[in-house]
């Protein structure tokens, strides 16, 4: 059967995308926050996952609020970027998967989620910032990607307590998925921040850390929040959390976190990076 | 119905939200191709026009008034197309709907983590 070995959260903020383009990596604003990332690269190439499944949110590329899925899936061989607007650069297609994914559609139906199934989509930063996170010089390309998004820009939201339960139907689906595929799952954007109104730029450094030791020791007590609590106690796009307990719903046992790292500010988050391994 | 919370300084994009500014976040959304961003700086007012805003929403656009242009239904995420379209990034953005310089700005975010221990 195919199994998960393992989930990683990490920020998916544009401006990453842009510091690595730049190479400045290793610059004073940057180096704790890229400090992150080696071990889960030396951990990527020892395991060498065949598939990761990526939650992200859209932006505002593909998903425009002409038709906006609350939860869709990505069912195709390869997915582009484009353009987003305010200068972030393009990267190369992203390999896709159509085994897996039809399956856990099909587990995911059967089990009363019905997601938007898309075989065509354009997949922005919220994705490809991880990828290249991961894959440093974009070389992801061996790495099959189903893509998961779940809507966090328009209310209504899925709730946390939804997100965490389809999280664990696709866990289950992997589960049961005849084969031998190493499945990785990331969990991406957050933690706590804010883009919009007069309230613009709060950052809860404290609620930050408690969610990642939450989502280590006790998730279920994170999908006790509403999205409504998530905005008054994490800022406006703090919702994104939601990513990170589907991700963390598809571990579905216990987990034991062998790598954590926080940094706040990173432009106007805090940016939480976790590799979470199943007991 | 589960009760609803309001949070200060925050306009919560919601339908009604939505349905208000759906002209506004479309036209905001055509900035993602170069031709729509080059077409809105050639003639603004004639480029929001295209896409039906109101006259409230075409003014916001016109005095890149961020705060106006959310009570008038704009998303964050498609008025960061438009702040793009300005050369503005999300600091930017920040500083003017909190009344601060960008540097300012930064200095808030920096006060909430790395910069906390120093006071």
């Amino acid at each position: 059967m195919a199994k998960i070995i393992g989930g990683i959260t990490t920020s998916h903020i544009p401006a990453i995308g842009i510091a690595m383009d730049r190479g400045i990596e290793d610059t004073p604003y940057w180096k704790d926050f890229f400090a992150a990332y080696p071990p889960i690269r030396e951990w990527l190439n020892e395991q060498q996952p065949d598939i990761a499944i990526v939650f992200y949110n859209d932006h505002g590329l593909e998903m425009f609020l002409d038709k906006k899925p609350t939860f869709a899936i990505g069912c195709a061989s390869q997915y582009e970027n484009a353009d987003e607007g305010w200068g972030i650069a393009t990267i190369p297609p992203v390999t896709g998967e159509t085994e897996l994914s039809w399956h856990i559609v099909n587990e995911l139906v059967e089990n009363d989620f019905d997601p938007t199934v898309c075989q065509d989509i354009k997949v922005d930063h919220g994705l490809t910032v991880p990828l290249s996170l991961m894959y440093p010089g974009r070389n992801y390309q061996h790495l099959k990607v189903i893509p998961v998004c779940i809507n966090c820009e328009r209310h209504p939201m899925p709730k946390p307590s939804r997100c965490y339960a389809l999280g664990q139907a696709i866990g289950r689906a992997v589960e049961s998925f005849p084969g031998d595929q190493k499945v990785v799952v990331f969990g991406t954007g957050g933690l706590s921040h804010q883009l919009d109104g007069e309230r613009a730029g709060i950052i809860n450094a404290d609620f930050d850390n408690e969610c990642m030791d939450k989502l280590v020791s006790d998730p279920e007590a994170l999908t006790r929040y509403s999205n409504d609590d998530l905005i008054e106690i994490a800022g406006a796009q703090g919702v994104e959390l939601n990513m990170w307990l589907a991700m963390r719903g598809c571990m579905l046992g216990n987990v034991r976190e062998v790598h954590r790292n926080y940094v706040a500010p990173i432009s106007n988050t805090g940016a939480g990076t976790q590799l979470l391994l199943p007991e | 119905m589960t009760e609803k919370k309001e949070t200060w300084g925050t306009i919560k994009f919601d339908g009604p939200m939505a349905t208000k500014g759906y002209a506004l976040n479309k036209m905001c959304y055509s900035f993602n191709g170069a031709e729509g961003r080059e077409e809105f700086k050639k003639d603004e007012a004639a480029y929001c026009d295209k896409f039906g805003l109101t006259p409230e929403q075409k003014e916001a656009i016109l005095k890149r008034d961020i705060l106006a242009l959310q009570r008038e239904g704009g998303s964050i995420y498609y008025l960061a197309k438009f702040a793009g379209v300005l050369g503005l990034n999300v600091q930017d953005v920040g500083g003017l709907q909190t009344g601060r310089t960008t540097e300012e700005f930064k200095a808030y975010l920096d006060s909430q983590g790395r910069g906390k221990s120093n006071g």
